[in-house]
């Protein structure tokens, strides 16, 4: 199992979804936050003061999916998400150890 | 320090008890009149309507004949009643007004400032007015509007003592009255409002009890001298001939003596409160972190909602100051309405043209430059005036933000500098060339031949109003720096670092704005 963690630009979230709803992910959780990276800020003009903003707006989602549907969610995500533009964002992958539903108390891939 | 602040708690609750006390004082002084009146009624109900005619009739007579004997004794006649219409356009023109501070000018602050300072704004910008109202009605309309030197008024109306719902209030045009009683509430607003707009200048760092000090020292000493000064005069009526006009402009405040012209409050309000407002960001220091933190403003929309009552309020601000409802209050009322256009339009064009791009904010604060360049001209000159003066205010105060603002080297938080003094500049000094009749204005009013003077000079007229803006320049200045170094003394001008970074909604009123 792996848990898929991808910060991508925020007016993206919706072809992300529905990309990974088609290859069969059952869930995401979604986080707006703030960064950055490559892209760097702007300047904001207010009157006469100037301000640089460095961190920009961004949606960061998490997935966890078991072994055999990583490499198509990988590719879902990378495919919706992508413009060509800088600030398109970035994927991590991290191994996972452990999923409980709590509800029922299943464990393992099943929970998923 | 506490004890301090308990000082500052004591004089608001003598205020309040000089408040409760000064009806019983007029009770007092009135009560023999009141007690007359009730006799008289009482015993000479029956032939009071016969007698009364007669008498008018006799004492007329009288009159004349002691007038013909004596020019020198003025009998006054009775003022004929206050029109109905001129009335309720006055008492909507005050509402107006009110509703330029609370809420137009607390919350176009508000939008300004950061997250954590917006209550702070809203609640000085709101006590500061319910202060300088009392003030006003207590000594300030009496120290302000009735005769005494030429640089400040007397006592005699201390209290409002004498002014009743009977009393007459004179207008610029002979025979024409409006209750005595609007023209002080009228007048309250102004008072208010100036001292509230002073509240920008050192917004987001300083002690809420030294504001309100401040605010009293500066209304007592740097508004009302300034008010009577430009604006004090008894009216038209007295005047027949070269020998009376002299004799009620000697009584006059010393600009208005001068021939100043300031239609609605381009001295008196604008250029008074931004040049205090500078005062203040010099003297209270700049901000935690100017320069090198984002202070960018909190919301935008909420700046753009007080604008606009601001905007709209205005009309009942500039046409208000004809004190009567006739074609010059329709003169003030149009350029009024071009002015804020061609302010929004001039500071939107410049900003896209030197910046980039044209901003929400730029818009909101370029209709209010114009609108405070129009202000001392509005009953002075015509609509085409009004469009190169709402342009030039615009592009001055574009600048005032930017390229003064950077030379003064202050942090006037709100730029109350930057755009009412610098657009009050502008328009004080651009009346004198657009109320030129040749330029489409008003010229000056000659109240003895009953129309406008025919010789106009604008080198002339431009060199009074240069002195009536340098005199209120040099003045508020002085009472500012007065008055803040004496608040500093007192209780201290600015709130801890501590304060100032948690945010003066929490700090200094124990609430916050937003739940996040």
């Amino acid at each position: 199992m792996k848990l898929i963690t991808a910060v991508i630009k925020p007016f993206k979230l919706d072809e992300v979804r529905e990309a990974l709803s088609e290859i069969g992910v059952q869930g995401i959780t979604v986080t707006e936050v703030k960064g950055f990276g490559r892209q760097k800020g702007h300047t904001e003009l207010y009157r006469g003061a100037e301000y640089v903003v460095d961190f920009l707006p961004k949606v960061k989602l998490e997935v966890a999916t078991p072994d055999a549907l990583v490499e198509r969610a990988l590719e879902a995500i990378e495919k919706a998400a992508r413009t060509g533009k800088i600030g398109d964002g970035k994927i991590f992958v991290y191994s996972l150890d452990e999923v409980i539903r709590i509800r029922t108390g299943e464990t393992g891939e099943s929970a998923i | 320090m506490k004890m301090l602040q308990n000082l500052i708690r004591a004089l608001g609750l003598m205020l309040c008890l000089a408040l409760l006390a000064s009806p019983m004082s007029q009770a007092l002084a009135q009560s023999p009149a009141v007690a007359a009146k009730a006799e008289s009624s009482a015993d000479a109900k029956a032939d009071a309507k016969a007698d009364a005619k007669a008498e008018e009739k006799a004492d007329a007579k009288a009159e004349d004949k002691a007038q013909a004997s004596d020019p020198k004794a003025e009998a006054a006649p009775t003022p004929p009643p206050p029109n109905k219409g001129d009335t309720a356009w006055m008492l909507v023109a005050t509402l107006l007004v009110v509703m330029m501070s609370v809420p137009g000018l607390a919350l176009f602050y508000g939008g300004l400032v950061r997250a954590k300072n917006v209550l702070s704004v809203l609640m000085q910008v709101s006590t500061v007015f319910s202060l300088i109202v009392v003030l006003w009605v207590i000594y300030g309309y009496s120290l302000a509007f009735t005769g005494g030197s030429p640089f400040i008024g007397g006592l005699d109306k201390l209290f409002l003592a004498g002014v009743t719902a009977d009393s007459a209030g004179a207008t610029f045009s002979k025979g024409v009255y409006i209750p005595e009683i609007v023209f002080v509430a009228f007048q309250a607003t102004f008072a208010a409002i100036t001292c509230a707009l002073i509240v920008g200048g050192f917004a987001e760092r300083v002690k809420f009890a030294a504001v309100l000090l401040f605010s009293a020292i500066w209304f007592t000493f740097g508004y009302i001298p300034i008010a009577h000064m430009v604006w004090f005069w008894d009216g038209p009526d007295a005047i027949s001939d070269p020998k009376t006009l002299e004799s009620v402009t000697a009584a006059a405040g010393w600009l208005w003596q001068k021939g100043a012209l300031d239609f609605a409050g381009g001295t008196v309000v604008h250029i008074n409160a931004g040049v205090a407002g500078l005062v203040g960001a010099y003297l209270i220091g700049k901000r935690i972190g100017f320069g090198k933190e984002a202070m960018a403003p909190h919301s935008l929309p909420l700046t753009l909602v007080g604008a606009c009552l601001l905007w709209v309020g205005w009309f009942g601000f500039n046409a208000g100051s004809n004190l009567e409802a006739n074609g010059v209050t329709g003169i003030a009322f149009i350029n009024t309405l071009v002015a804020a256009a061609c302010g929004l339009l001039a500071w939107s064009f410049g900003e896209w043209m030197s910046k980039g791009e044209p901003s929400m904010l730029g818009a909101a604060s370029g209709a209010i430059a114009g609108l405070v360049g129009i202000t001392p001209a509005c009953g002075f000159v015509g609509p085409m005036g009004a469009i190169v003066i709402g342009l030039v205010s615009g592009l001055a105060a574009l600048w005032g933000v930017g390229g003064l603002k950077r030379l003064l080297g202050a942090d006037d938080s709100l730029d109350v500098f930057g755009v009412h003094g610098v657009a009050g500049i502008v328009g004080a000094l651009l009346t004198a060339v657009f109320a030129a009749p040749s330029l489409g204005g008003a010229g000056i009013f000659d109240y003895v031949a009953n129309t406008a003077s025919a010789d106009y000079s604008i080198g002339t007229q431009l060199w009074i109003q240069t002195q009536a803006v340098l005199v209120t320049v040099v003045w508020s200045a002085l009472v500012s720096l007065i008055a803040y170094k004496l608040v500093d003394l007192v209780i201290g001008l600015r709130v801890s670092d501590e304060q100032e970074r948690e945010g003066l909604d929490v700090a200094s009123h124990g609430e916050s704005a937003y739940r996040l």
